[in-house]
C-alpha cells in the first residue's frame, strides 16, 4: 500500500510537469490551430540556458533566464517562420515545426555534448520522509509549482481580458478580429506563454529525480510523452491538458512499477489509443462535426 | 481543425495536361539515360567504389519506404509516423521466415525460401497495418499522427522483449542471405564479371534493390493513376463529399494504411539485407527503427512534394543519400574530423540540412521537388501553349469546407 501511495505521489509529480507541457501544446493549438511539434526543442532551449548560466549567475537567476529564453524562442519561431508561411495551412505549419524541432534539438544536443548533464536544483535534493513514504523532493516541488501555475493560468484564461480574447479567437478567428481583438498579439502571447511553461517544465525534467534523463535526447523524448497527454485530454481543451498530464504521469509511474520500466512508455501510448478509439477527439476535446 | 490531415496544395501530378502535349523527348531521353546509369552503376563505381554503391542502395531503401508513405500522407491525407515500426516488422518478419532453424536454439527461424520470406514479410506488414486500421479509420489529422507514434514505442518494446524473433538489442540476429532460384546474393568465387568488374554481394544487392524500387515505383504510379488513387484523393479532400459519391471512406483509409505498411515492410526487408543484420533499437530516439527515422521519412515525403511518387524518390535521395554521403565523407575523406562528439558530425549536419529543407519547402514551395520539376518541364514546352501548370497549384483546393 505504501508503494502504491508513493507511486501515486511520484505519478502526480510527473503528471504536473506533463500537464505544463501539454498545456503549452493546447494554448498554441487553441490560438492558432497549429500543432507545435517543436515543443520538445523549446524545452531543450530553456534547459540549455540554465545549464550554461547557472555557474556564473546562480541557479535561480539562470532558471529565470531559461524560462524567458524558452518563451522568446517560441515567440521567435512564430514571428519569423510561421507568420511568413502565409500560403500554408495549419497542417503544413505543423510539419514545419517538425523541421524546426530537428534543427534546434540537434544543435542543443551537439552543444551539450557527450556528458548529458543534469541541470541541478537549488533545493536540498534529499528525498522527503513522511512516515514510511519516501518522496522525491523534485517531484513534490513540481507538483506544487505545477498546481500553482496551472491554477493561475486557468483563472487568467477564464477571467482576464487576455483569456477572453484567446477564447474568442479560438472560437472564430474572423469574428474575433472584427470585434477588435488583435489576433497577432493573441497569437504572440499564446506562443510566449507556451514557451515559458516549457521553460518551467524543464527545470524539473532535467534533474536526477525526475527520470534520470539529463539535458539531451532523453529529455526531448520525455517532452514527447506530453503529446499523448494533450491528445488524450483533447487538443483544444485546457482542462483536458491537465487531466491528460495527470493520467499520463500516473500511467507511467504505475506501469513502470507493476509491469516493467521498458513498458511504461508504451503503456502511456496504449492508454491514449484506448481513449482515442472510444473518443476520437480526446476526453474533453470538441467533437468535430461536418455538415453535409 | 480541418477534416483530414490535408497536405499543402500539391496535386499528385499535373493532371491530364501532360498527355495532350507531344511526347516530351527530353523526358524520355533523360529517363533512358538514368536507367542506363542505374544499371551500370556497379561498373561505373568499380570494385573499389563499393561504399558509393552502399550509399546508392540506402537511397533505394528510402525511396521504397518514402513511396509508401507518400501514398498514405500525400494521396490519402492520413498523417502517419509509424513507418519505422513497419520497417522493424518487415525486417524481423523476413529474418524469422527465412532464418535457418538450425542457426541457434534461441532464435525462431522457419527456413522458408528467401523470396517467399520477402513476400511473407510484406504480407505480414500489410496485415499488421490492417490490424491498426480500425484505429486509423476513426482518427483524423494530428490525432492519427500521434496515435501512429504509439506503434514506434510499441515496436521498441516488442523488439526488446521478443528476442527469440528479433535477436535482442545487444547482438541482434543475422539477416538471412537472399537467394533467387539458387542464385545467392552473396560473395562467391569465382564471381561473374561485367566489363571487368566482379559482381559480388554488394553489386548483386544493388540489382535486387533496383528491381524492388522499380517495382514499387510502377505499382505506386499505377495506384495513383487508377480508381484507387482517385478514391484516396477524394477522401483526402473531403470525406463527406467522398461518401456521397459512393466512396467507402473507412475501407479506403484502411486500404491506404495497409498498402503503405506493405511498402514499409519491403523497405524493412531491404534494411535487413543492407545492414546484413536485424537488430532492434536500444532507445526510441536514435537507431534504425526510431523516431528519427519516422521524421526522416516524413521529410522525404514533404521535400518530395506530398503525394508525388517521383518526388518521394528525389526526397529519399536528399534525406537518406545526404546522410550516407556525409558519413562516407567523414570515413573516407576525413570530413568533420575535428568533431569527435559534440561537433558537427555527419549525422548532425545531415539533420540540419533536412530540417532546414522541410522549413524551406513549406515556406517557399509547398509542392516540394515535384512542383519544381513540373515547373521546369512546363517551361520547356512551347510558349504558345498556355500552361495551366503553376508549380503544383493547378487545382485550387477550394473544395474543402
Amino acid at each position: 500500500m505504501n508503494t502504491f501511495l508513493q507511486l501515486l505521489v511520484n505519478g502526480l509529480g510527473k503528471g504536473a510537469v506533463y500537464a505544463l507541457l501539454a498545456l503549452g501544446f493546447v494554448i498554441i493549438f487553441k490560438a492558432t490551430e497549429v500543432v507545435n511539434f517543436a515543443h520538445g526543442s523549446l524545452v531543450l532551449v530553456g534547459g540549455y540556458l540554465v545549464y550554461e548560466l547557472k555557474d556564473a549567475l546562480g541557479w535561480v537567476l539562470a532558471a529565470v533566464i531559461g524560462i524567458v529564453g524558452a518563451a522568446l524562442a517560441a515567440l521567435l519561431i512564430e514571428r519569423v517562420l510561421l507568420r511568413n508561411a502565409r500560403s500554408a495551412d495549419h497542417n503544413s505549419l505543423a510539419l514545419l515545426t517538425i523541421g524546426i524541432d530537428v534543427i534546434i534539438t540537434e544543435e542543443v544536443v551537439r552543444r551539450v555534448g557527450a556528458d548529458i548533464p543534469f541541470i541541478g536544483d537549488p533545493y536540498d535534493s534529499q528525498p522527503i520522509q513522511i512516515g514510511d513514504l519516501t518522496v522525491f523532493r523534485t517531484q513534490a516541488i513540481a507538483l506544487v509549482v505545477g498546481a500553482v501555475l496551472i491554477t493561475a493560468f486557468l483563472l487568467t484564461f477564464r477571467y482576464s481580458n487576455w483569456g477572453v480574447a484567446m477564447r474568442a479567437q479560438a472560437e472564430n478567428r474572423e469574428a474575433a478580429a472584427l470585434m477588435g481583438i488583435n489576433s497577432s498579439r493573441v497569437t504572440a502571447t499564446a506562443w510566449l506563454v507556451a514557451g515559458a511553461l516549457a521553460g518551467v517544465a524543464v527545470l524539473f525534467m532535467a534533474t536526477q529525480d525526475f527520470s534520470g534523463a539529463g539535458l539531451g535526447r532523453g529529455t526531448h523524448a520525455i517532452a514527447l510523452i506530453a503529446f499523448p497527454a494533450a491528445i488524450l485530454g483533447g487538443l483544444d481543451s485546457t482542462e483536458g491538458a491537465v487531466v491528460g498530464g495527470i493520467v499520463v504521469g500516473l500511467t507511467e509511474a504505475l506501469s513502470a512499477q507493476y509491469i516493467s520500466f521498458e513498458f511504461s512508455k508504451s503503456a502511456v501510448f496504449l492508454v491514449m489509443l484506448v481513449v482515442l478509439v472510444i473518443r476520437p477527439s480526446g476526453l474533453f476535446g470538441t467533437k468535430e462535426l461536418s455538415r453535409v | 481543425m480541418s477534416e483530414t490531415f490535408t497536405p499543402p496544395a500539391a496535386p499528385p501530378k499535373a493532371p491530364a495536361t501532360t498527355t495532350k502535349h507531344p511526347p516530351n523527348w527530353l523526358k524520355i531521353v533523360a529517363t533512358a539515360v538514368l536507367l542506363v546509369v542505374l544499371l551500370l552503376l556497379p561498373v561505373i563505381v568499380g570494385n573499389g567504389g563499393v561504399a558509393y554503391l552502399k550509399l546508392a542502395q540506402y537511397i533505394l531503401i528510402g525511396a521504397v519506404g518514402g513511396i509508401g508513405l507518400t501514398l498514405l500522407v500525400g494521396q490519402a491525407g492520413q498523417l502517419s509516423l509509424a513507418h519505422p515500426f513497419f520497417l522493424l516488422v518487415g525486417a524481423v518478419g523476413y529474418a524469422v521466415l527465412a532464418g535457418d532453424p538450425e542457426e541457434s536454439d534461441d532464435l525462431v527461424g522457419l527456413g522458408l525460401p528467401p523470396l517467399v520470406a520477402v513476400i511473407g514479410a510484406i504480407v505480414l506488414c500489410g496485415l499488421v497495418g490492417l490490424a491498426f486500421a480500425p484505429v486509423a479509420g476513426r482518427l483524423r489529422g494530428i490525432y492519427l499522427g500521434v496515435a501512429s507514434l504509439s506503434l514506434v514505442f510499441l515496436g521498441l518494446w516488442l523488439g526488446q522483449s521478443l528476442d527469440m524473433f528479433s535477436g535482442g538489442t545487444s547482438s541482434g540476429r543475422n539477416a538471412p542471405v537472399f537467394a533467387l532460384f539458387g542464385f545467392e546474393f552473396a560473395n562467391s568465387t569465382p564471381a561473374p564479371t561485367i566489363a571487368g568488374v566482379a559482381i559480388q554481394k554488394q553489386q548483386r544487392l544493388w540489382y535486387l534493390f533496383l528491381a524492388f524500387a522499380l517495382i514499387s515505383y510502377f505499382l505506386a504510379r499505377g495506384a495513383v493513376n487508377s480508381r484507387i488513387g482517385r478514391s484516396w484523393r477524394a477522401v483526402r479532400d473531403n470525406e463527406a463529399a467522398a461518401t456521397s459519391m459512393g466512396v467507402h471512406v473507412t475501407r479506403v483509409k484502411a486500404g491506404a494504411f495497409v498498402i503503405s505498411s506493405a511498402f514499409a515492410g519491403l523497405a524493412g526487408v531491404m534494411t535487413a539485407l543492407w545492414l546484413d543484420l536485424v537488430k532492434p533499437d536500444e532507445n526510441e530516439f536514435t537507431g534504425t527503427y526510431s523516431l528519427t527515422v519516422a521524421i526522416a521519412f516524413l521529410a522525404v515525403v514533404i521535400i518530395g512534394g506530398l503525394g508525388s511518387v517521383p518526388g518521394a524518390v528525389i526526397g529519399a535521395a536528399l534525406v537518406f543519400g545526404l546522410q550516407q554521403f556525409f558519413l562516407l565523407g567523414s570515413q573516407q575523406f576525413g570530413w568533420f574530423a575535428d568533431a569527435a562528439f559534440g561537433g558537427f558530425s555527419a549525422v548532425v549536419v545531415s539533420a540540419f540540412v533536412y530540417g532546414a529543407a522541410i522549413v524551406l519547402v513549406i515556406l517557399f514551395e509547398p509542392g516540394g521537388m515535384a512542383a519544381i520539376g513540373r515547373r521546369l518541364l512546363a517551361r520547356r514546352r512551347s510558349p504558345d501553349v498556355p500552361s495551366t501548370d503553376d508549380g503544383g497549384r493547378t487545382t485550387p483546393r477550394e473544395d474543402r469546407s
